[in-house]
C-alpha cells in the first residue's frame, strides 16, 4: 500500500506540472480536479488499509546528503490519511462541478502540491521528509489564499498567513533539530523514538512543536491567521485547510509529543495542552458567535473545534501521564473521533458556504437570508452539517464531544488536587465552548437559510447539480453515518489508540453499538436513539396529523404587523433580526470582557430625521498585539540596527571580535563535561 | 423476566408522563393564581387546550419552509424520549441502560435548537429575538448541568442516571455540601430551561421581556399543541429529575412487583405536587428579572456547580 501511495503523490507532481498546459481548456482542468480526486480515494483507501494491516515503511532511494527519505504508514497516519482522503475527494468533486472554461494556473498549480505537501507530512518517517511536507502544504496553501490577490485584505491575509508559516516552519525545524541531536543526523522515527530527549531539551522541544504545529492548527494564541486566510482561498480549498491542514499539523503535534518523545511525560505537558485547546475552544466559539462572515464564522468553529482535540490530546496525555492507560484510550479516542468528525462537517459546511457564493455572490449574512427556499439541497445538506457542528445528538459531532465530556468528567482519578480542579474547570469551560457552537451554528443557519431574504441577490440564488451536489451529500452522509457508528469507529482506530497511548487492554470497552467508557459505566448507542426518535416523533407526527390534516397559508401573524409595501415583496430586511443583532445577548455577556467588544447606541436629537445608529464590534486580543506593539518593537529595533552603520572602523572591528569572544566562551561553556 | 417488567415499566411511564405532563402545568398555573388570590383555571384546562388545538388545522405563514412544519415534531419527539430516560416511579426501565445525563442534555439541546429554528423561519423580528436569548442562556445553562452530571459521576462513579439514582437510594453518602451545591446549580438550569420567573415569564405575550414564547408566535392549531406539548414535557422531565436525584426514596427497585410500583406512583405524584407547589410559590415570591440580569444569575449557578466540585475534591481528598 505504501508503494502505491508514494506513487500517488508522484502522479500529484506531474498534475501540477502539468497544470499549466491543462489550464488552458476546461476539460484540462477538470482532469486535475478528477485527478486529485482519485488520488484522494487512493488516499482514504490507504488510510483504511493502514488501520487494518500491519505498519510499513518504506526508505526512498533518494534523499538529503545525510540518508534517504523515510516514508512509513503506521495506524497514526493511517487514521489521518482517511481525514485527508475523505475531505479530499468532496473538496475535489466541488472544484470538479464548478468548472466553468479555463482557469488561473497560479490557482491549478498549486492544488495537487497542497494535498501531496499534506500526504507527505502524514507518511513521513524522518524529519527532513516531514518538514518538506508541512513547507510545501503551508507554500502551496499560500499561493491558493493569495489567489485574488488584486484585493487588499486578502493580501493582508496572504502575509500574515505566511508570516505565521514561516513561524511555524522555523519552529518544526528547530524541533525536528533537537529531537535528533544526540542520534546520528538522518536518524528516521525509529532511531528518534529510541533516544527520547529529556530535561531542558524536552521541554524545548514541547514549546518547539507547540509553536511549529500549533501555529498551523490555529491555537490560541497563534490563531489570528486562520479567520482571515480560510476563508480568502477559494472555497474547496478553504475547506481543506479547514477539515485537512488543521489536521495534518494536529497529526505532527500527536506525533512528536505522544510518540517520539518518548512514553513518559511529565503530568504538567498535558495541562499545557488542555490550557491551550480550552483557550482556543472558547475564543473560535465565541468569535465564531459574534461574526459576520460565513467563511469567518466557520473558521473561527474550525479553531473551536481544534481547541477540543488539543483538549482531549492534552487529557490522555495526563492520563498517560498518572498511568491510567484504559481512561487516556478514551481521551484519545475522543481527540481522534472528533478529529474525524469535525473534517467532514466542517467540510461541508465550507462547501455549502461555497456553494451560497457561488448562487449569491456573497459572504456577508447581512445580505443572505431565506435560501431554503431557492437552495433547498444545499439548505438540507447544511443543516445536518449544522446540526453535527453543534453537537446535537445523533450526528457525528456529539458523539465525539459526549465521550470528551465522558473523558473530562473521569479526569478526577488523575489524583493531583490542582490537576482536579482544573480538569472541574475546564468540563465547565468545554460545555460552555460546545454550548457557543450551537448558538453560533443556529446564527449562521438560520441567518443564511431561514427568514426573508435581505437582498435581491439572495432571493435570485440558484440551486447546484450535478457533480457539486454529489461533493456535499458525501460528508452529509459521512456525518450522519459516524454519528450513529461511533463504537464501530473507535474499534477502527484502536490500533491508532494504541500508539498513542501504549494500553493493551482497556480498549475493548470501548466499540461496538453501543460507546462505553468503562466496564458498566456510561454508554451512549447512537443507533438506538436515532430509532427510538424516529419512532416516538413518527408516532406523534401520524397521531396529529390524523386529527386535522392539511395545513392552510396566510401572512406572518408577526404580533399584528401591517404586510410590507409593494416595493419590497420580502418585506423590509431591517424588520428581521441581523447578523449583529443576533450576536447581541453574547457580545454583552462575554463579549465584553474576552474580546474587547463595544457598543455605540448614536441617536439624533428630538425633531432630527437622521436615522438612529449602531455600532457594534470587537477585537482579538491577538491580532491587536500583532496590530500594535509587534511593529512598534520592530521599528525600534530596526533603528537600533540602524546605527551600526554609523561605526568607525575600530567600533566595528571591536564588535567583531567581541562576538567572536562570545561564542568561543559559549563553546567551552556547553564543551564543559 | 427482567425485559418484561422493565418494558411494562417503561410502557407505564410513558403513558404516565404523557398524562401528567400538561396537568402539571395546569397545577402549577392553578396554584400561582390561588397564591395571587385568584381563582384561576381548572388545572385540567391545558389538556382541554390541547385537544381543541390538535384538532385544528395550522396556519402557516406564506413564506414558512419545511423546518416550521417539521420543528414541532422534532422538538415532541426528543422531550418525549427525555422524559422516558428519566424514571419516575420505577427504576430499571427498558430504556434505563442508555439514560445517561449527557445524553438528555443533548437531546435537550436538540429540542431547543429545532425550536430556535422554527422561530426563526418565518422571518419576523420577535421569533429571531427569542431565538438568540434561548440560545444565549443555554450557553450557560449547559455548562452548570454538565458540572452537576461531574459531581454525581464522582460520588457515584458514573454519569448513567440510574446508576446515579441506586447509590443514592441507598443512602451510603450520607448528606453532602457539594451535592446542595448541585441542587441549587440544577435548580436554576431547571428555572432557565423551562422559561420560568426570574428568567423568563410564561404567562406573558409582552413582547419585549420574552424569550420561549417568542419563537413560537407563529405556531398555530395541532403545532401549536405540540410546542405546548414539548414545554409541559420538560417541566415534567425536569422536576422528575430534581426528585429522582435529590429525593430519590420511596421508588420501586428493578425487578420489583406491581405494589412497589403503586407505592412508587403514589410517592411520585407526591413528590412532584411538592415540586409543583415550591415552583408556583418560587414563582409568585419573585419579580422576573432584567433579561441581562439572567447571565449572572446563572453564572452563579455555573460557580455554584463548580465550588462543589472543588469542595468535593478537597472534603474527600481523592488522591
Amino acid at each position: 500500500m505504501l508503494i502505491a501511495l508514494a506513487l500517488t503523490l508522484v502522479v500529484l507532481a506531474m498534475l501540477s506540472l502539468a497544470a499549466p498546459l491543462l489550464a488552458r481548456a476546461a476539460l484540462g482542468v477538470r482532469v486535475v480536479y478528477a485527478g486529485t480526486a482519485c488520488v484522494s480515494l487512493v488516499f482514504a483507501a490507504g488510510g483504511i488499509a493502514g488501520l487494518v494491516s500491519a505498519a510499513e515503511a518504506l526508505a526512498l532511494p533518494f534523499g538529503p546528503p545525510w540518508g534517504a527519505m523515510r516514508l512509513a504508514l503506521d495506524p497514526l497516519s493511517a487514521w489521518f490519511l482517511l481525514i485527508l482522503g475523505l475531505s479530499g475527494i468532496a473538496a475535489s468533486a466541488f472544484a470538479f462541478g464548478h468548472v466553468a472554461g479555463t482557469e488561473a494556473p497560479r490557482l491549478l498549480v498549486p492544488y495537487p502540491l497542497f494535498l501531496a505537501g499534506m500526504a507527505l507530512t502524514l507518511l513521513a518517517a524522518d524529519g527532513f521528509t516531514l518538514v518538506l511536507g508541512f513547507e510545501l502544504m503551508s507554500f502551496a496553501s499560500w499561493v491558493l489564499v493569495a489567489h485574488e490577490h488584486e484585493n487588499a485584505e486578502n493580501r493582508r491575509a496572504a502575509r500574515l498567513y505566511l508570516g505565521f508559516a514561516a513561524l511555524g516552519g522555523a519552529a518544526l525545524i528547530l524541533c525536528f533539530g533537537l529531537l535528533a541531536a544526540g542520534v546520528y543526523a538522518g536518524a528516521g522515527f525509529a532511531a528518534l523514538r529510541a533516544a527520547p530527549p529529556d530535561g531542558l531539551r524536552a521541554l524545548a522541544i514541547l514549546l518547539l512543536v507547540v509553536i511549529g504545529a500549533g501555529s498551523k492548527a490555529g491555537l490560541v494564541p497563534l490563531h489570528v491567521w486562520l479567520p482571515l486566510a480560510h476563508p480568502a482561498a477559494p472555497s474547496h480549498v478553504g475547506a481543506l485547510m479547514s477539515a485537512a491542514m488543521t489536521k495534518a499539523a494536529l497529526y505532527v503535534l500527536a506525533r512528536v509529543i505522544f510518540d517520539l518523545a518518548g512514553p513518559a511525560q511529565p503530568l504538567f505537558w498535558g495541562a499545557v495542552l488542555m490550557v491551550l485547546g480550552l483557550a482556543s475552544a472558547i475564543m473560535g466559539a465565541l468569535r465564531a458567535a459574534l461574526e459576520e462572515d460565513t467563511k469567518t464564522l466557520l473558521a473561527c468553529s474550525t479553531i473551536e473545534n481544534i481547541g477540543l482535540i488539543t483538549l482531549g490530546l492534552g487529557l490522555a496525555l495526563a492520563f498517560r501521564a498518572a498511568d491510567l492507560g484504559a481512561l487516556a484510550a478514551v481521551a484519545a479516542g475522543a481527540a481522534l473521533l472528533h478529529a474525524l468528525n469535525h473534517a467532514m462537517f466542517k467540510t461541508l459546511l465550507f462547501l455549502g458556504a461555497g456553494e451560497v457564493l457561488y448562487g449569491t455572490a456573497s459572504r456577508r449574512m447581512d445580505r443572505l437570508g431565506g435560501l431554503i427556499k431557492a437552495m433547498p439541497w444545499t439548505a438540507g445538506l447544511v443543516l445536518l452539517g449544522a446540526a453535527a457542528a453543534a453537537a446535537l445528538p445523533p450526528l457525528s459531532g456529539f458523539a465525539s464531544e459526549w465521550l470528551l465530556l465522558q473523558a473530562l468528567i473521569a479526569a478526577w482519578r488523575v489524583g493531583d488536587l490542582a490537576f482536579q480542579i482544573g480538569a472541574a474547570a475546564a468540563t465547565a469551560l468545554a460545555a460552555l465552548a460546545v454550548a457557543l457552537a450551537a448558538t453560533a451554528m443556529l446564527r449562521f443557519y438560520g441567518l443564511v437559510f431561514l427568514g426573508r431574504p435581505r437582498s435581491p441577490r439572495a432571493a435570485g440564488a440558484t440551486e447546484i447539480s450535478g457533480v457539486a451536489r454529489g461533493a456535499l451529500i458525501l460528508p452529509a452522509a459521512l456525518t450522519v453515518m459516524f454519528g450513529l457508528t461511533p463504537g464501530f469507529l473507535l474499534e477502527l482506530a484502536a490500533p491508532a489508540l494504541r500508539l498513542l497511548t501504549g494500553a493493551g487492554a482497556g480498549l475493548s470497552a470501548l466499540g461496538g453499538v453501543t460507546m462505553t467508557v468503562s466496564e458498566g459505566g456510561a454508554g451512549y448507542a447512537p443507533m438506538i436513539v436515532f430509532g427510538l426518535l424516529l419512532l416516538l416523533g413518527g408516532g406523534v407526527a401520524w397521531f396529529a396529523r390524523r386529527q386535522a390534516p392539511g395545513i392552510v397559508r396566510g401572512p406572518a401573524w408577526d404580533c399584528g404587523f401591517i404586510a410590507p409595501p409593494h416595493h419590497l415583496p420580502f418585506g423590509d430586511p431591517a424588520t428581521q433580526v441581523s447578523a449583529a443583532g443576533m450576536a447581541q445577548p453574547l457580545r454583552r455577556m462575554l463579549g465584553k470582557t474576552l474580546l474587547a467588544a463595544r457598543e455605540k447606541v448614536e441617536v439624533p436629537p428630538p425633531g432630527d430625521t437622521e436615522p438612529a445608529r449602531l455600532q457594534a464590534g470587537f477585537h482579538d486580543p491577538v491580532l491587536a498585539l500583532i496590530a500594535g506593539p509587534l511593529p512598534r518593537a520592530r521599528d525600534r529595533l530596526t533603528v537600533l540596527a540602524e546605527r551600526l552603520r554609523d561605526f568607525s572602523l575600530r567600533q566595528c572591528l571591536g564588535l567583531g571580535f567581541t562576538v567572536l569572544l562570545a561564542l568561543m566562551a559559549l563553546l567551552i561553556l556547553l564543551e564543559r563535561p | 423476566m427482567s425485559i418484561l417488567t422493565g418494558l411494562v415499566t417503561q410502557l407505564l411511564h410513558l403513558a404516565l408522563i404523557l398524562a401528567l405532563a400538561p396537568v402539571l402545568t395546569g397545577c402549577v398555573r392553578w396554584l400561582k393564581a390561588r397564591l395571587m388570590g385568584r381563582r384561576g383555571p381548572h388545572p385540567l384546562q391545558p389538556w382541554r387546550d390541547l385537544l381543541k388545538l390538535v384538532k385544528k388545522r395550522p396556519v402557516l405563514a406564506e413564506n414558512a419552509s419545511i423546518i416550521s412544519r417539521a420543528a414541532p415534531y422534532v422538538a415532541v419527539g426528543v422531550a418525549l424520549l427525555a422524559a422516558a430516560l428519566v424514571p419516575s416511579f420505577a427504576r430499571g426501565m427498558l430504556l434505563a441502560p442508555f439514560a445517561d445525563l449527557l445524553l438528555i442534555a443533548g437531546l435537550l439541546a436538540l429540542g431547543r435548537f429545532a425550536m430556535a429554528l422554527a422561530g426563526m423561519d418565518v422571518g419576523t423580528s420577535f421569533g429571531g429575538l427569542g431565538a438568540t436569548r434561548e440560545m444565549a442562556f443555554a450557553a450557560l445553562a449547559e455548562p452548570a448541568l454538565v458540572l452537576a452530571a461531574l459531581i454525581f459521576a464522582i460520588l457515584a462513579g458514573t454519569t448513567h442516571l440510574d446508576v446515579i439514582i441506586g447509590i443514592f437510594q441507598e443512602g451510603a453518602l450520607g448528606l453532602r455540601v457539594s451535592l446542595g451545591f448541585a441542587a441549587v446549580a440544577l435548580l436554576a438550569v431547571a428555572v432557565a430551561e423551562n422559561a420560568r420567573i426570574p428568567v423568563d415569564n410564561p404567562a406573558t405575550h409582552l413582547e419585549l421581556t420574552m424569550v420561549h414564547e417568542a419563537m413560537i408566535l407563529e405556531a398555530s392549531g395541532r403545532h401549536l399543541a405540540l410546542w405546548d406539548f414539548q414545554a409541559s414535557f420538560r417541566l415534567t422531565l425536569w422536576l422528575a429529575l430534581l426528585a429522582a436525584v435529590f429525593l430519590p426514596f420511596g421508588m420501586a427497585a428493578p425487578g420489583a412487583g406491581p405494589v412497589a410500583w403503586v407505592l412508587g406512583l403514589g410517592v411520585f405524584i407526591a413528590k412532584m405536587a411538592a415540586l409543583a407547589f415550591a415552583l408556583a410559590v418560587f414563582e409568585s415570591a419573585i419579580a422576573k428579572m432584567r433579561l441581562f440580569r439572567v447571565p449572572e444569575f446563572l453564572g452563579a449557578a455555573l460557580l455554584l456547580g463548580l465550588l462543589g466540585a472543588v469542595f468535593l475534591f478537597v472534603s474527600t481528598g481523592l488522591s
